[in-house]
């Protein structure tokens, strides 16, 4: 329990996605104009994350680690026939994490249209953009490097999506306010919003020095 | 080959559409500055922020780039009549993956260090927005040939962007150019720009410049 609180609150504060690794920025820096439509996309990451990376951890440690496919010998392949213990397919990852994501995000998006057209029109138009945001790849990419348990994995999607959330609500409050404040006009637009966003990247930085206060 | 073989290879060449038209040029300077993929279409910044510590990963990240988003252009574009519009983006994607997987296995076999320090971010290249923004935007309706050279025109782009400021924040945050030491061994070094803070400070400074230079300008 306590392991799985300390991965809660690094993956959102610590491992920021936006402010620590810099994953998703185009879609962060496209949407966060307006606080409306920050919330929209916010909560469009958030939940993709959290469905994702549980699913890519299960296609990671059953179908492309090393040994991972040990389980078809288990229910009857024989081993003469193929052993594969010795199979592996990281080569495959990035293909197998892609179609994973992709896969996911257009049936949601099918699903949503279906169930709750109210949701569609707030969600929809923003998911098939995040089939190629870089931080649901991403963090599907950082899974072979942390040995998760299942229960780790998702809880890990949920906090790097809320730290996405809070990172883009956050930047789309600035800009607002930001819109009437006399900028040089060459900085206007994306020039102060770089520079905006790594001011925050500062603040952001006082977490890393951050003693997890959960077990040890 | 002798110089009258030379002379004849290029006389046959204007028979269709010159090779180096002043459009195709035009396919490879526009991105360069006024159409600049970082600076002005706002794609591929996570990478750019993200890999720029040192030169020597920049380099290997921009070349890594350019080969993607060229040879991922040249094939959408051959298959560009034959993908139906409805699934494009998974085609797309897988096409994107199957390049980088062959990319990222290259690098661990000849640049190992390298490999290890981009980390994750050689797999994202798959979801760098230049590769499907060029995509979308150019390949699918598009001939083979000008697709190429989108595609080696915006990895140039983005890779002259990268360039400048892995510059500057190797020379003054480690106070070095290519791992070698040039501000002599007393310079201490900025940790701010080492750090991922450095990284968007520079490239919006950057901005500034470009701006202020060619006069692009934009609501806000």
């Amino acid at each position: 329990m306590e392991n799985l609180l300390n991965i809660f609150v690094r993956s959102i504060f610590i491992d920021n996605m936006i402010f620590a690794y810099f994953l998703g920025m185009c879609s962060y820096l496209a949407v966060s104009k307006k606080i409306t439509t920050a919330i929209g996309l916010g909560m469009a990451v958030t939940f993709v994350l959290l469905m994702t990376v549980p699913l890519n951890w299960l296609a990671y440690n059953y179908i492309v680690k090393e040994g991972a496919l040990t389980w078809l010998n288990n229910l009857g392949v024989s081993k003469e026939f193929a052993d594969f213990s010795k199979v592996d397919l990281e080569v495959l990852k990035f293909i197998i994490f892609i179609a994973v994501v992709a896969a996911f995000v257009q049936l949601t998006e099918m699903a949503v249209e279906k169930l709750s057209p109210a949701l569609y029109t707030a969600l929809g138009i923003f998911l098939p953009l995040i089939a190629v945001n870089c931080s649901i790849l991403g963090a599907a990419l950082f899974l072979p490097g942390k040995e998760f348990t299942f229960g780790e994995s998702a809880v890990y999607g949920l906090g790097s999506g809320l730290g996405w959330f809070l990172a883009v609500v956050a930047l789309a409050a600035v800009r607002e306010k930001l819109s009437y404040s006399d900028v040089p006009k060459p900085l206007r637009g994306l020039g102060i919003t770089f520079i905006t966003v790594g001011l925050m990247a500062f603040a952001f930085l006082s977490f890393s020095g951050f003693k997890l206060p959960f077990g040890n | 080959m002798s110089a009258e073989a030379i002379s004849t290879v290029e006389k046959a060449k204007p028979a269709s559409e010159p090779l180096f038209s002043k459009k195709n040029r035009k396919l490879i300077n526009n991105p360069l500055d006024a159409d600049n993929p970082i600076t002005v279409q706002v794609l591929g910044v996570c990478s750019a922020l993200a890999v720029t510590v040192k030169l020597i990963p920049t380099l290997y990240m921009c070349i890594s780039v350019t080969l993607v988003v060229a040879l991922s252009n040249l094939l959408i574009s051959l298959m560009r009549k034959v993908i139906p519009s409805r699934i494009r983006i998974i085609v797309q994607l897988l096409v994107v993956a199957s390049l980088v997987a062959v990319v990222d296995q290259m690098l661990q076999a000849y640049a190992y260090d390298v490999s290890k320090q981009l980390s994750v971010f050689v797999g994202l290249i798959i979801t760098n927005c230049i590769v499907m923004g060029r995509l979308e935007a150019f390949a699918l309706a598009n001939k083979p040939w000008p697709s190429v050279l989108d595609g080696i025109g915006n990895g140039l782009g983005y890779s002259m962007i990268l360039i400048i400021v892995a510059f500057f924040r190797e020379l003054l945050g480690s106070g070095s150019l290519f791992g070698y030491k040039v501000l002599g061994e007393n310079y201490l070094g900025n940790g701010v720009l080492m750090s991922p803070v450095g990284a968007c400070i520079a490239l919006g400074l950057l901005i500034w410049a470009q701006r202020a230079r060619n006069g692009y300008t934009e609501e806000a």
